[in-house]
């Protein structure tokens, strides 16, 4: 990677720059009687960040830019050649034209004007290469010496480092919001292009999803409909069949763990359910499909049900496991909180252990317990391993949980996985169904999150 | 609260007594409940790594067959150069077909001997090669050369295929039976250590496939997760912690990223797939894209673990740095993070260890391509050790049972590896204060 090396380059220069500062003020505070006003390591930062800053950030712009602009250059240049050609034959064009420069595959046999468009691309790059280095090393080099030429007793190196650091922080905190903004802006945008397509009561209300459109008008069973419920009601299902298994586990495990477990136990099976915390969700799937799966369908051939390979059962159930050690740490979490005073007022009135906890604590703690289920829910409503792994892909309209059901998650990947061409219905309709994840999850936080604070703030 | 209080009924002694043992017997039931639902965790758990442990760990094994090849000078190396180049060129299927057709002779038809052959893995004759490379002066000798037995041979000896199965159900057919008890007979299948395993890429052939693609990718990938999100997210959480003003745009800050936290990592992949890919043009399936993907998801894990670590310094340290006439800067950086680096880092590698884990964000970006490759760089097409799981988990095959079970131990050992040195970091070096 040529890049790479430029940008090691410049971090040498960087360095070198910090060394050089360093030794200037060593040498300033030997000849004047004057005091430096910084520490010595400040002048050596001082000359590191005006040497190595300006000159990276000149590089990232134009490593974000250049792209762009050959394209352009590409366009121009292949628009005089072939007026005919509409946008899309356009695009892929200059895909051809990039793809030749960078050596790759095409996807036809490449002719004369593509030759030369691809032959003035890779030159352009080189060109631009080239011009990168210089600019960027000369950037460097000036700076460095500027810098270093004004560094003098009375700088005030220290001031001007930490300016640089607290700036460099609050960008850093920006980087979450930019995150949000990223993925609210391109969901919402992909999702608008879908809606265009595809009308908005038809993708909420429809009954049938068959994602598959037809690439000729002459092939069959190609109508392609986007009709969600489905998919909600499949994720429903296998979040239902989950909560299931993992609520009533989950909770008597945290309430065993905090109210009646001795040391030794405790000590013991924490961890355990750490471990089944910090499995991968793709070992949770692979268990789901090749052994859940198979036992569930067995059991059911013996007692005479039809029990799909592809069942919500094994999905849901195995999800549930995944769940349990989420609901019984942050139940454990709240339970601990409810005052010690409540409980001893409770013995004090001669009622037993599980009384105290069946009629106060939980009462107590139900806020914070249902923030819990919530949040475990979203996260259940949002996994997509074990479901892809296990769920079925054919969007069944079914509260059956022995058959096949596919839900948002496994639509999502299904649509997207191998598929390159991005302006299909198709493709838009994953994020259209990321951004309802997405909404519905995070709402589904937000409530959560509130409710869990609402109740620490009344024990505090 | 006051209300659901249980009062005690008054009344004759004995009537107390027998309501005090319904409630006592209450009381036992309630705390079996509770140490059933503990157990059932427990259970699974164990469920689970059984079943990984019993389909996987015959992966670590491969089945070879010790053949007598004949190596013909003539074949090897007609100019009698007696150079390795030479030697590595020469054509020993040719040599390991005659051998086996000289061991069984009598096989005539076109289909027989092609099943004749496909007894052997596809990579069988490396390994007559490598004998020959690894000893020249075998040539023009017999050697009995150990050589890789097929998919379905290695399976059958490893007892996943019966011999009690119809032949037409079964992949080791009945001819081919009578060969292998040939071979068996006289001592010639044996089962050696399967190094391939951990040194191939991937490949459509489960004896050839191989983890050392997929964890390196991982490694690229985990780098450059990494390398961005430790600096973003300490500076972050110092900023947060530390320096912020307390108004509604540092609120905002803080609500975004706790609800970062719970946002599903399919949708991290949907970003990746709009920004990085679309709109950037970065390179599809290349390990760069997949870790600024994970960085972006690790990050709030890390914000949150070393705000808490930052939080737990005391006051009274600050207060110290800053009586003594550092600026606000030097006592953070110079005092504060250095006591909080422990906490930090026992987050940043249980952050880590979650990113290495994920899947669905990376088949987003395109990391499910098939790659036999190994990745020489970060810009390369790439797959990472979950994805390989995935698509292992999805072959037919029946070798690639215990070899997606036996790259699963292989992930959870790293992961056991990743969370105990953060035990270990916590234990050591934590303070209390």
């Amino acid at each position: 990677m040529e890049q790479l090396a430029l940008f090691f380059a410049l971090l040498f220069l960087t360095v070198l720059g910090f060394i050089l500062g360093k030794g200037r003020a060593v040498a300033l505070s030997g000849q004047s009687d004057q005091p430096l006003h910084s520490r010595l390591p400040y002048y050596g930062l001082y000359t590191a960040i005006w040497c190595g800053l300006p000159s990276l950030l000149i590089m990232a712009g134009w490593m974000i830019f250049e792209p762009q602009i050959a394209e352009i250059l590409v366009k121009s240049q292949l628009k005089e050649a072939n007026q005919s050609l509409s946008a899309d034959q356009l695009s892929l064009y200059i895909n051809d034209v990039i793809n030749l420069a960078s050596g790759g595959i095409l996807s036809r046999e490449p002719d004369e004007s593509i030759l030369e468009a691809a032959e003035s691309y890779h030159l352009f790059k080189q060109i631009s290469y080239f011009a990168m280095a210089v600019v960027a090393i000369s950037v460097s080099l000036v700076t460095l010496f500027g810098s270093l030429r004004k560094i003098s007793p009375t700088l005030r190196a220290r001031n001007k480092v930490e300016k640089v650091i607290s700036v460099i922080m609050m960008i850093s905190s920006l980087i979450a919001i930019l995150t949000t903004l990223g993925i609210v802006l391109s969901l919402i945008f992909e999702t608008l292009r879908f809606f265009e397509k595809v009308p908005f009561f038809d993708f909420i209300f429809g009954t049938h999803w068959s994602p598959q459109t037809a690439l000729r008008s002459d092939q069959v069973g190609g109508s392609g409909s986007f009709g969600a419920i489905p998919l909600f009601a499949g994720t429903m299902l296998i979040t239902f069949i989950c909560m299931v298994i993992a609520i009533p586990v989950g909770l008597m495990s945290a309430i065993y763990m905090s109210e009646y477990a001795g040391k030794n136990f405790r000590a013991f099976a924490k961890p355990v359910l750490e471990i089944l915390a910090g499995i991968p969700t793709v070992v949770y799937g692979f268990f789901a499909a090749l052994t859940v799966a198979p036992f569930f369908r067995n059991t059911g051939t013996m007692l005479g049900l039809d029990v799909s390979s592809e069942s919500a059962l094994a999905a849901g159930a195995v999800m549930g496991i995944m769940i349990i050690p989420f609901i019984s740490s942050l139940s454990d979490d709240v339970m601990n909180s409810v005052p010690q005073s409540l409980r001893d007022a409770s013995y004090a009135m001669g009622a037993t252990k599980s009384e105290t906890i069946t009629k106060v604590i939980i009462p107590a703690a139900l806020p914070g317990i249902v923030g819990a289920i919530l949040l475990a829910m979203s996260r259940a409503i949002g996994e997509t391993m074990i479901v892809v792994m296990a769920a079925g892909l054919a969007a069944n309209l079914t509260a059956n949980p022995l058959e096949a059901v596919t839900t948002v998650t496994v639509q999502i990947v299904t649509l997207l996985v191998g598929d390159q061409e991005f302006d299909s219905a198709k493709t838009l309709a994953a994020f259209a169904l990321g951004l309802l994840l997405f909404v519905v999850t995070l709402s589904m936080n937000v409530v959560a999150l509130k409710v869990v604070r609402k109740y620490r703030e009344k024990y505090d | 609260m006051t209300d659901n209080t249980p009062h005690i009924e008054t009344g004759p002694l004995e009537i107390n007594q027998a309501l005090l043992k319904k409630r006592n017997a209450r009381e036992i039931r309630f705390r079996l409940y509770g140490l059933s639902a503990v157990l059932t965790a427990i259970m699974v758990l164990c469920l689970l790594l059984t079943s990984i442990i019993s389909k996987g760990y015959t992966a670590f094994e491969q089945t070879y067959i010790l053949i007598d090849v004949r190596l013909d000078t003539e074949t090897i190396d007609p100019k009698g150069t007696n150079r390795l180049e030479d030697l590595a060129a020469a054509s020993y299927k040719s040599l390991l077909r005659a051998a086996l057709r000289e061991q069984f002779p009598g096989i005539e038809g076109r289909r027989e001997k092609r099943q004749l052959y496909g007894i052997l893995g596809t990579s069988a004759d490396y390994d007559v090669r490598d004998a020959v490379l690894d000893n020249p002066k075998l040539v023009g000798t017999t050697a009995t050369i150990a050589v890789k037995a097929s998919d379905d041979v290695d399976s059958y000896f490893k007892g996943y295929i019966s011999r009690d199965v119809p032949e037409d159900n079964r992949k080791v057919k009945d001819l081919e039976l009578i060969w292998l008890d040939t071979f068996q007979a006289d001592d010639r299948i044996i089962k050696k250590f399967n190094v391939d395993f951990f040194t191939n890429g991937d490949s459509r052939e489960p004896e050839e496939a191989g983890i050392l693609g997929a964890v390196i990718g991982s490694l690229y990938t985990l780098a450059i997760t990494l390398a961005l999100c430790f600096p973003i997210g300490v500076l972050t959480a110092i900023y947060l912690e530390e320096f912020a003003p307390t108004n509604r745009w540092t609120d905002i800050i803080e609500v975004n990223i706790n609800n970062l936290a719970a946002v599903p990592s399919i949708v991290f992949g949907l970003l990746g797939l709009a920004i990085f890919l679309n709109f950037f043009g970065l390179p599809r399936s290349a390990p760069l894209v997949g870790g600024m993907v994970l960085a972006l998801m690790t990050l709030p894990t890390i914000i949150i673990a070393s705000r808490a670590a930052l939080k737990a310094v005391p006051p009274s340290i600050r207060e110290a740095a800053l009586g003594i006439g550092a600026s606000r800067m030097q006592t953070v950086f110079h005092h504060v993070l250095p006591l909080a680096m422990p906490g930090i880092l026992t987050g940043t590698i249980l952050g880590m260890a979650q990113a290495l884990g994920e899947t669905a964000p990376l088949l987003m970006i395109g990391m499910v391509a098939f790659i036999a490759d190994i990745p020489s760089s970060m810009g390369d097409a790439a797959t990472v050790l979950p994805v390989q799981i995935f698509l292992w988990a999805d072959s037919p095959e029946r070798g690639f049972v215990e070899k997606t079970s036996a790259a699963i131990m292989v992930l959870l050992a790293f992961l056991v590896v990743m969370n105990a040195i953060a035990v270990i970091l916590r234990k050591r070096f934590e303070r209390r204060w």
